[in-house]
C-alpha cells in the first residue's frame, strides 16, 4: 500500500519543523511548550533534554536524533524515496544510512542525497514489478481456470474410468471363466497325446532291445546251433565279471544263469540285459545296422507340413555333428584302447529321440482355442491394470495440494532446467530436483517432493524437496524452492547456502499476488 | 563442490586418525635418552677450565661416555635472568642455534664469581641476591635467591648430549644389499635407536647428521604448580607425565584434535612457568626442534592440588613440606640454550620473558571487535548478504573473512574470478561501514608454472628443498605444492613484497591476512607435515627448525602489511602455527576445534596457557570449527568468546550455516547481546592490550597471576581475570541453571557486573544463570572504561562517548587506566600520539589524570556516564571540577538497595584533567 502511494507525485511534501529524527506521525508527542514524556511513559523530562545527547528515556525516545540511547530510532524523511527508521546508534557514525544523509549531520563526513535517484529507480522497479504482477496475476487466473476445467475433466474422466473399471472387471471375470473352460479340453487332449507318445516310445525301445539281443545272439552263436554255449560266450572276454580280463568258464556259466547254454528266447529275456552294456559287437561299430530309425521318425508323418521344418532339421544335424566331434576329442585315448560299446549308439540325438511328435489336429485345435482365450483374458487384465493406474494417478493429481486455487497444478508433470557454470539443475515440481555435471556424469538427487514449506501465513511461497543423495560427512541433500512472481515459468537461480542444502528460485505466474486495486485518484502521505 | 569432496575425504579421514601421529614410544631420541639415562653416567664440571669472559663464564663438563668435553656458558642477563648454554666445543659441524626469536642480543650483566668451597663455583649478580652455585661433581647448578635454593639443574643427572659423529662407514646402498648378511641384533638395535635412520609408518627419516639429541632436568624446589609449554588441548596447570606420555612440542595439523591429550598440535612455545607462594619462575628452553617435556611433581601434594582444583571454599591449604617439581626437557637436536627467569612475581616473569622474546604487538582496534568467518563465504553476493544481515539484526561486527575458496584454485594472492569478480568493490562495501576483510594466505604454493608466485619463487630458489636437493613437493589444498622457505631472510623479504597494493591485485588497505596450514601441513607427509630431512636456507635440516617455520611466515606477512603502508599502519595477521615470540606479529587461534561443550570448556585453559607464555592475542573458533552446534552451545560460546581476546566465529565447509540470526529470534538476541557486551568493553580491552604491549602483562590472566598469594587460585581454570578488574566465569555446561563462582581474595569485594550485587572475596558463590547470563564480576578497587553506545563496528564508535564503571574496594577506593590512540597506525609509537589516562577514586573524589605525559592525542569524546558501585551512603551533592577550575553540580541517582551511584548528564572530555567530588 505504502509503495503504491509512493508512486504518486510528491506535491504534498511539506517540511514541518520538529526535533531531529522524529517522524511527522510522532511529531505531536514532541511539543516544545511542554515537558517531554517518554513514549513508553517511563519518565518525563524538560523539553530541552530532548536530543541533548544524553539518554533519559528507557525506550530511547528522548534522543531520536542522537546516538545517545542504545535502543532509539532515528527517522529519515528521505524525501523522494521511502522514509526510514534506523537505529539511532547509527547517527553520526560516519556511515550514510539515510539516502537524504540526515543521519550524518555532525560526523565530519558529507553524505550525498541519493533519495531522488533511489526513488526513481525504486519507482521503475516498482512499476516493472507491478506490471509483472498484473500480467502474472492475469496468467494465474487463467491457470486457475485451466485447472478448474482440467480438474473437472479429470474428475469426469475419473468417474468414467471408475465406471469402465467395473465393466472391465466383469469382463475380466468372464474371460477368466472362458479361459478356464477352454483350458480343460486342451489339457485333456495334451495329456492324452503325451501318454500315447510315451507308450510309443517305450514300445520302440523294447523292440530295439529285442533286435539287438537277436543280433548279438546270432553273433555269439558261432556254431549256428540256435543256442549260445559257455564256450561261445567265452569268446567275448570283455564280459569278464571279476576284472581279470578273461571270461572264465564259471563266469560264463554264471552269466548264462547257471546253465551251459541258452536259446535265443531266454537269451533275449534273461541274459541280454546283464551283458548288453559290456558286450562288444564283432563287427566294426560303423558297420552296425543303424538303429531302427523308422520308429523315431514315425511321428513325422503326422506332422503338418511346416515350411521351417527343413531348416530346423539342418540345424539339428549340425548340432549333432558338433557334439560328435566334441565327444571324439574328449574320448580319444579310450577309443583307441577299447572299441566303443555297440549300443546305444551315442551318435543318436537325445533331442530327436525325446522330441514329442506334433499334436494331432484335434489337440492343436484345442490348444489354439485355449491360447486365444488366454490372450483375451490377459489383454483384459492389462487394460484393467491400466485403468486402475490411470485412476490412481488421477485421484492423486486431483487430490494434490496445488495451492489455494490449484494455480500450481500446471507445474505437475513439467520439468524446468537451469544451467550454471558447472551443473545442469533440473526441477520437476512435486516430484524431484537433481543436479547433473554439465560435462557429463550421472545426476545427483537434490531431493524428492516433501511438502509446501513457506511460513505459516504464506505456505505456498516455497517447496521443500528432501532425502536426496547423502553428502559425505553430512546430511542428505535437500532443496528449498522459493516461488517468485513472474510472467514466465523459469528457474532463475540455484545456490547452496549451506552445505548440501540447496536453494532454488522458480518464477511462476502462479506465485503472483493479486495486484492492489488501481490507485485512488487522490491520496496523501504525511512524509511526502 | 563434489570434486573437492573427494580430496577432502583423503585429507580429513587421514587427519582424524590418531595413528598418524607419534606417541613417545615411536620417537627414537626419546627412547635413546631413556635407555642411556637408565645407565647412569654423570657429568662433572672441570672447574680448572673456568674462564670469565666479558659476557659469560665458561667451563667444561665431561662424562665417561664423552670423549671430548662439552662447553658450558653461564650468562647473567638484565632483569634477573640467567642463561645457560651447553654445546660441543668444536662440533663436527655447527649445531643449530635458534635465531630471530630473541628481540635483540640480551644485555648481559657481569656475574661476580665468589669462591665457593673447593668442589664448586658461585656466580652472583651485582646485588648478590641471586646466585648460581655450580657443583663440579656430579655437575649441578643450584639457583639461589636470597639464600633459598629455588631451582637445581641436572640434580637428577639427566643432562644428555649426543655429540655429532662421523657417519658409519658403510654407505646406505651397500647396507641395503648386504641386509641378509648383517648381524640381526645390531640391525634391531640400530632400528630401535634410530641413529641414522628412523622409520615411522611408511616413512623413513634418513639422518645425515646422525643422532644429535639433548636433554636436561630442572628441579623446582617447593613448587607444585607449573604452567605453559603450549600448545596442548590440556588443563592450564601442567599434569604429571607418566612414562611414555610426555608433553610434546611439535607443530602439527591435527584436525579435530583430542582434548586432554599431551600430543603436539599447531604451535609450540618451549617456555614453562612455575609458581608457588612468594615466587614465580620461568624456564625458557630455546630450541626449535621436536621437544618433549616430562613433569613430575612429588611431595605430599595431592590434597593441596585437589582443594585448589575443586575450590571447595576458603579452605586453608598450607604449603606442605618441601614439595618439588622436576621438569625434564628433551630435544631432538640443536644445543642446550636455556633462560632461567627468576621472577620473583608473576608480573616480573612476564617482563623477563618479553624482554627476551618481545611483547604482544599492539593490535589495530578493529581486530578486537567481532570477526565473522566461514569456510567459505561463497562469493561477493554471499559476503554482501552476510554483511547486510549484521546490520539488519543490529549486531556489530568488524571483520569479514574469506577462506581458501576465494582464490583461483588455492593460488594465494589471487581471486576466483567467478565468485569474486570485483574484490575491490566488495572491499569498498565493507569500508563504507568501516569494516575490514581478512583473507587467507598459506605457505604452500601450487606447482603451476603459470602461477606467478610459483614461477618467481621457483626461479629464485625460494622453496624448501628435499633431501635429494630438488624443490620439496608435498600435497596440500591446491594439490602438489612447494613450500616457501620462510627461514630465509631473502624469501621473507620477497614474500613481504607480495602484499604491496600494486602486486597483490584486488587488495586494498582494509585487507588483512590469515596464515593457516603453516606447521607446515603436508597432507601425505609423515605426521601430516614435512620430512625432517628437508633442507632450508643455510643448509639446515627441517628437523632443526620445524617448530619455528610458522613463526617466520607470520613475521614475513606482518612485515609485508607494514611495508605496503610504508611503515605507517599496524598489521593484523592471524596464524595457526607459532613459536616463542609470535606475539610480536599478531594473533593466534587454537585451530580446528569441535562444536562440543568439552571444547568450549577447554578453550579457557588453552587460552590461559597461551596468555602466560606471552601470546595475549589468542582465541578459539566460536561455535567450534567442526560440526554443528545447537543453539544453546552457540550462544554460550558467543558469550565466552566475547570475553576472550580474539573473537571470531568460524565453521568448516560441511557445516550448516550459523550466522548469528539463524537460530530464531531469541537466540539472535542473546548472541547480539553477547557481541554488544564485547563492544561495550572495547576501551577496556584496548587498554589491556596496551598494557600487554608496553608492560608485558597478559590480557587474559589465570587467577594465580592476580592472586599469587592464594593457593586456592593456583589450579583454577574455569574462570579467569580480564586484566586485573574483571573476573569472568563463562558457562560451559549445557542447561546450566547455576554456576559455582570462586571469588578470590580475602580482602576483596566483588560486584556482579549486571545486578551490582556484591560479595566479599575468598568464597565460592552460587550464581543462578539463565541463558542470557554471562557471569562477570568487577573487582572492588577497579575502574573500567566502557563505551556507552554501540555502533555497527569499532570504526563507527570512534566518537561515541565513554562511561566509567567505578567499583569501590573495601577501603572505598578504586583505580583504573585508559589508553587511546588512532586505533590503526604506528603514530602512537613514533609521534607519541596517544592518550594514557589514569582514573583514581579515593575519599569520595574521582580524578582523571594523565598517566603518561609523553603522549598527546586529541579526542573529542566525553565521559557521559559514571557508575559508582559500592558507595554505602547516599551523597548529598556531586560536583564536577573541570580543568579551568569551574565547578558544576552533577545530576545523579542513587540506589540504596544496590549501593549504586549513577552520575548522569555528565560531559567531560576523556582526555582532560578533571575531578568529581561526591559529598
Amino acid at each position: 500500500m505504502l509503495l503504491v502511494l509512493l508512486l504518486l507525485p510528491m506535491c504534498w511534501a511539506v517540511e514541518v519543523k520538529r526535533p531531529r529524527g522524529v517522524s511527522l506521525t510522532n511529531h505531536h508527542f514532541y511539543d516544545e511548550s511542554k515537558p517531554f514524556t517518554c513514549l513508553d511513559g517511563s519518565a518525563s523530562v524538560p523539553f530541552d533534554q530532548v536530543n541533548d545527547d544524553y539518554c533519559d528515556c528507557k525506550d530511547g525516545s528522548d534522543e531520536p536524533g542522537t546516538a545517545a540511547c542504545p535502543n532509539g530510532s532515528f527517522h529519515c524523511t528521505n524525501t523522494g524515496y521511502k522514509p526510514l527508521y534506523i537505529s539511532s546508534r547509527w547517527v553520526n557514525d560516519g556511515v550514510c544510512d539515510c539516502c537524504d544523509g540526515t543521519d550524518e549531520y555532525n560526523s565530519g563526513i558529507v553524505c550525498e542525497n541519493t533519495c531522488k535517484e533511489k526513488g526513481r529507480k525504486e519507482r521503475e522497479t516498482l512499476q516493472q514489478m507491478a506490471e509483472v504482477t498484473r500480467e502474472g496475476f492475469r496468467l494465474k487466473k487463467i491457470l486457475i481456470e485451466d485447472w478448474k476445467r482440467a480438474r473437472e475433466e479429470k474428475q469426469k474422466k475419473l468417474t468414467e474410468l471408475q465406471a469402465g473399471k467395473k465393466s472391465l472387471e466383469d469382463q475380466v471375470e468372464l474371460l477368466r471363466t472362458l479361459k478356464e473352460e477352454a483350458e480343460k479340453p486342451e489339457k485333456e487332449a495334451k495329456d492324452q497325446h503325451r501318454k500315447l507318445w510315451e507308450e510309443q516310445l517305450a514300445a520302440s525301445k523294447a523292440q530295439r532291445e529285442q533286435e539287438l539281443a537277436t543280433s548279438a545272439f546270432q553273433e555269439l552263436d558261432d556254431d549256428m546251433d540256435g543256442a549260445v554255449s559257455v564256450a561261445e560266450l567265452q569268446t567275448h572276454p570283455e564280459l569278464d565279471t571279476d576284472g581279470d580280463g578273461a571270461l572264465s568258464e564259471g563266469e560264463a556259466q554264471t552269466l548264462l544263469g547257471g546253465d551251459t547254454q541258452t536259446d535265443a528266447a531266454s537269451f533275449s529275456d534273461r541274459i541280454w540285459a546283464a551283458i548288453r552294456d559290456k558286450y562288444r559287437s564283432e563287427v566294426l561299430p560303423t558297420d552296425l545296422p543303424s538303429p531302427p530309425a523308422p520308429a523315431l521318425t514315425e511321428p513325422r508323418e503326422e506332422q503338418p507340413p511346416v515350411p521351417s521344418q527343413p531348416a530346423e532339421e539342418e540345424d539339428e544335424e549340425e548340432e549333432e555333428t558338433e557334439e560328435e566331434e566334441g565327444g571324439e576329442e574328449g574320448e580319444e585315448e579310450d577309443s583307441q584302447e577299447t572299441p566303443p560299446p555297440v549300443v546305444p549308439p551315442q551318435t543318436a540325438s537325445p533331442t530327436e529321440e525325446d522330441k514329442m511328435p506334433p499334436y494331432d489336429e484335434q489337440t492343436q485345435a484345442f490348444i489354439n482355442a485355449a491360447q486365444e482365450a488366454r490372450n483375451k483374458f490377459e489383454e483384459a487384465e492389462r487394460s484393467l491394470k491400466d485403468v486402475e493406474e490411470s485412476i490412481r494417478n488421477l485421484e492423486q493429481e486431483i487430490s494434490f495440494d496445488f495451492g489455494p486455487n490449484g494455480e500450481f497444478a500446471y507445474l505437475y508433470s513439467q520439468c524446468y532446467e537451469l544451467t550454471t557454470n558447472e551443473y545442469v539443475y533440473r526441477l520437476c515440481p512435486f516430484k524431484l530436483v537433481s543436479q547433473k555435471p554439465k560435462l557429463g556424469g550421472s545426476p545427483t538427487s537434490l531431493g524428492t517432493w516433501g511438502s509446501w514449506a513457506g511460513p505459516d501465513h504464506d505456505k505456498f511461497s516455497a517447496m521443500k524437496y528432501e532425502q536426496g543423495t547423502g553428502c559425505w560427512q553430512g546430511p542428505n541433500r535437500s532443496t528449498t524452492v522459493r516461488l517468485l512472481c513472474g510472467k514466465e515459468t523459469v528457474v532463475t537461480s540455484t545456490t547452496e547456502p549451506s552445505r548440501c542444502e540447496y536453494l532454488m528460485e522458480l518464477m511462476t505466474p502462479a506465485a503472483c499476488p493479486e495486484p492492489p486495486p488501481e490507485p485512488p485518484a487522490s491520496g496523501n502521505h504525511d512524509e511526502l | 563442490m563434489d570434486a573437492a569432496e573427494k580430496e577432502e575425504i583423503s585429507v580429513e579421514d587421514e587427519a582424524v586418525d590418531k595413528n598418524i601421529f607419534k606417541d613417545c614410544s615411536k620417537i627414537a631420541f626419546y627412547r635413546r635418552q631413556k635407555q642411556r639415562l637408565s645407565k647412569k653416567s654423570t657429568y662433572r664440571a672441570l672447574l680448572d677450565s673456568v674462564t670469565e669472559g666479558k659476557e659469560s663464564t665458561r667451563f667444561q663438563i665431561i662424562n665417561e661416555a664423552a670423549k671430548v668435553p662439552l662447553l658450558a656458558e653461564v650468562y647473567g642477563i638484565e632483569g634477573n635472568i640467567f642463561r645457560l648454554k651447553i654445546n660441543e666445543e668444536t662440533p663436527l659441524k655447527p649445531r643449530y642455534e635458534v635465531p630471530d626469536v630473541l628481540t635483540s642480543k640480551p644485555s648481559t650483566v657481569r656475574l661476580i664469581s665468589c669462591s665457593g668451597d673447593t668442589g664448586g663455583l658461585v656466580l652472583a649478580n651485582g646485588k648478590g641476591d641471586l646466585k648460581c652455585h655450580i657443583t663440579a661433581n656430579p655437575f649441578k647448578i643450584d639457583l639461589v635467591s636470597e639464600e633459598e635454593v629455588v631451582m637445581s639443574i641436572n640434580s637428577l643427572g639427566q643432562l644428555y648430549f649426543e655429540q655429532l659423529q662421523i657417519p658409519p662407514k658403510q654407505s646406505r646402498a651397500t647396507k641395503e644389499n648386504e641386509e641378509d648378511t648383517s648381524d640381526d641384533t645390531t640391525q634391531e638395535n640400530q632400528e630401535e635407536l634410530g641413529l641414522w635412520e628412523e622409520k615411522f609408518r611408511n616413512f623413513v627419516d634418513v639422518k645425515d647428521n646422525g643422532p644429535a639429541s639433548i636433554g636436561l632436568d630442572f628441579s623446582l624446589h617447593g613448587f607444585e604448580h607449573v604452567y605453559g609449554i603450549p600448545q596442548h588441548a590440556e588443563s592450564h596447570q601442567l599434569k604429571n607425565t607418566s612414562d611414555g606420555d610426555a608433553y610434546r612440542l611439535y607443530n602439527l595439523d591435527v584436525y579435530g584434535y583430542k582434548i586432554h591429550d599431551k600430543m603436539g598440535i599447531y604451535g609450540s612455545v618451549p617456555y614453562l612457568l612455575a609458581h608457588k607462594l612468594g615466587r614465580t619462575l620461568g624456564i625458557f628452553w630455546l630450541n626449535a626442534s621436536e621437544t618433549l617435556v616430562e613433569i613430575n611433581t612429588s611431595g605430599d601434594t595431592e590434597p593441596a592440588v585437589k582443594d585448589a582444583l575443586t575450590q571447595t571454599g576458603p579452605v586453608a591449604v598450607k604449603q606442605k613440606v618441601r614439595s618439588q617439581t622436576d621438569v625434564h626437557w628433551m630435544s631432538e637436536s640443536g644445543i642446550i640454550d636455556v633462560f632461567l627467569l627468576t621472577g620473583p612475581t608473576p608480573s616480573d616473569v612476564f617482563k623477563q620473558y618479553s624482554y627476551l622474546t618481545g611483547t604482544q604487538a599492539m593490535p589495530p582496534l578493529f581486530s578486537l571487535g567481532y570477526h565473522q568467518c566461514r569456510w567459505n563465504y561463497e562469493d561477493e553476493h554471499d559476503v554482501k548478504a552476510v554483511d547486510a544481515g549484521f546490520d539488519e539484526h543490529d549486531i556489530p561486527y568488524d571483520v569479514m573473512w574469506l577462506d581458501i575458496e576465494h582464490t583461483e584454485g588455492k593460488r594465494y594472492f589471487t581471486w576466483d574470478k567467478k565468485r569474486f569478480p570485483n574484490p575491490k568493490r566488495m572491499q569498498e562495501l565493507l569500508r563504507s561501514k568501516k569494516r575490514k576483510l581478512v583473507v587467507i594466505s598459506d605457505p604452500h604454493i601450487k606447482i603451476d608454472p603459470d602461477y606467478l608466485v610459483y614461477a618467481k619463487a621457483k626461479e629464485q630458489g625460494f622453496f624448501v628443498r628435499n633431501h635429494e636437493g630438488g624443490d620439496f613437493e608435498g600435497v596440500c589444498w591446491p594439490g602438489l605444492s612447494s613450500y616457501l622457505d620462510f627461514t630465509s631472510p631473502k624469501v621473507r623479504e620477497w614474500y613481504s613484497s607480495l602484499f604491496a597494493f600494486s602486486v597483490y591485485q584486488g587488495s586494498t588497505d582494509i585487507l588483512h591476512i590469515w596464515n593457516d596450514m603453516n606447521e607446515p601441513s603436508v597432507f601425505r607427509g609423515p605426521e601430516l607435515t614435512m620430512q625432517k630431512n628437508a633442507i632450508h636456507h643455510g643448509n639446515w635440516e627441517h628437523r632443526e627448525l620445524h617448530n619455528i617455520y610458522g613463526f617466520y611466515q607470520q613475521m614475513a606477512t606482518a612485515e609485508g602489511l607494514i611495508q605496503r603502508s610504508k611503515g605507517k599502519e599496524r598489521p593484523f595477521v592471524l596464524t595457526r602455527s607459532f613459536f616463542a615470540g609470535s606475539q610480536r606479529y599478531g594473533a593466534v587461534w587454537t585451530g580446528d576445534n569441535t562444536a562440543k561443550w568439552s571444547y568450549l570448556k577447554i578453550s579457557i585453559p588453552m587460552l590461559l596457557t597461551l596468555s602466560v607464555t606471552g601470546i595475549s592475542f589468542c582465541g578459539a573458533d566460536v561455535g567450534g570449527f567442526i560440526g554443528n552446534p545447537k543453539a544453546e552451545l552457540l550462544v554460550r560460546w558467543y558469550q565466552a568468546g566475547a570475553y576472550q581476546p580474539f573473537f571470531r566465529g568460524h565453521a568448516t565447509k560441511n557445516t550448516k550455516r550459523r550466522e548469528p540470526w539463524l537460530f530464531g529470534e531469541e537466540h539472535t538476541r542473546l548472541i547480539q547481546e553477547a557481541i554488544r557486551e564485547r563492544y561495550t568493553l572495547l576501551p577496556y580491552w584496548y587498554s589491556l592490550f596496551y598494557s600487554a604491549h608496553v608492560a608485558s602483562q597478559p590480557v587474559m590472566r589465570p587467577l594465580w597471576v592476580e592472586f599469587p598469594d592464594e593457593v586456592e587460585t593456583f589450579g583454577v581454570e574455569d574462570e579467569y581475570m580480564l586484566g586485573s578488574a574483571l573476573l569472568v566465569h563463562p558457562v560451559t555446561e549445557p542447561k546450566a541453571t547455576v554456576v559455582d563462582v570462586f571469588l578470590p581474595g580475602s580482602s576483596e569485594v566483588w560486584y556482579d557486573s549486571k545486578t551490582f550485587a556484591h560479595w566479599e572475596g575468598a568464597c565460592t558463590v552460587k550464581i543462578p544463570v539463565a541463558l542470557d547470563t554471562i557471569p562477570v564480576f568487577q573487582r572492588g578497587g577497579s575502574v573500567v572504561p566502557i563505551k556507552t553506545t554501540i555502533g555497527r563496528s569499532t570504526g563507527c564508535m570512534t566518537d561515541s562517548p565513554y562511561g566509567l564503571w567505578v567499583a569501590l574496594s573495601t577501603k572505598g577506593s578504586a583505580v583504573g587506566e585508559f589508553y587511546l590512540d588512532d586505533g590503526h597506525s604506528f603514530q602512537y609509537l613514533h609521534q607519541k600520539q596517544f592518550l594514557h589516562r589514569k582514573f583514581s577514586f579515593a575519599s569520595g573524589v574521582l580524578i582523571n589524570s594523565c598517566a603518561d605525559k609523553r603522549g598527546h592525542y586529541p579526542s573529542k569524546c566525553v565521559v557521559e556516564q559514571i557508575l559508582v558501585l559500592g558507595l554505602k551512603k547516599q551523597p548529598s551533592s556531586v560536583t564536577s571540577h573541570s580543568p579551568d577550575g569551574k565547578a558544576q553540580p552533577v545530576a545523579f541517582t542513587y540506589c540504596a538497595k544496590t549501593s549504586t551511584l549513577n552520575l548522569e548528564k555528565f560531559s567531560l572530555n576523556i582526555g582532560a584533567d578533571w575531578k568529581v567530588q561526591i559529598q
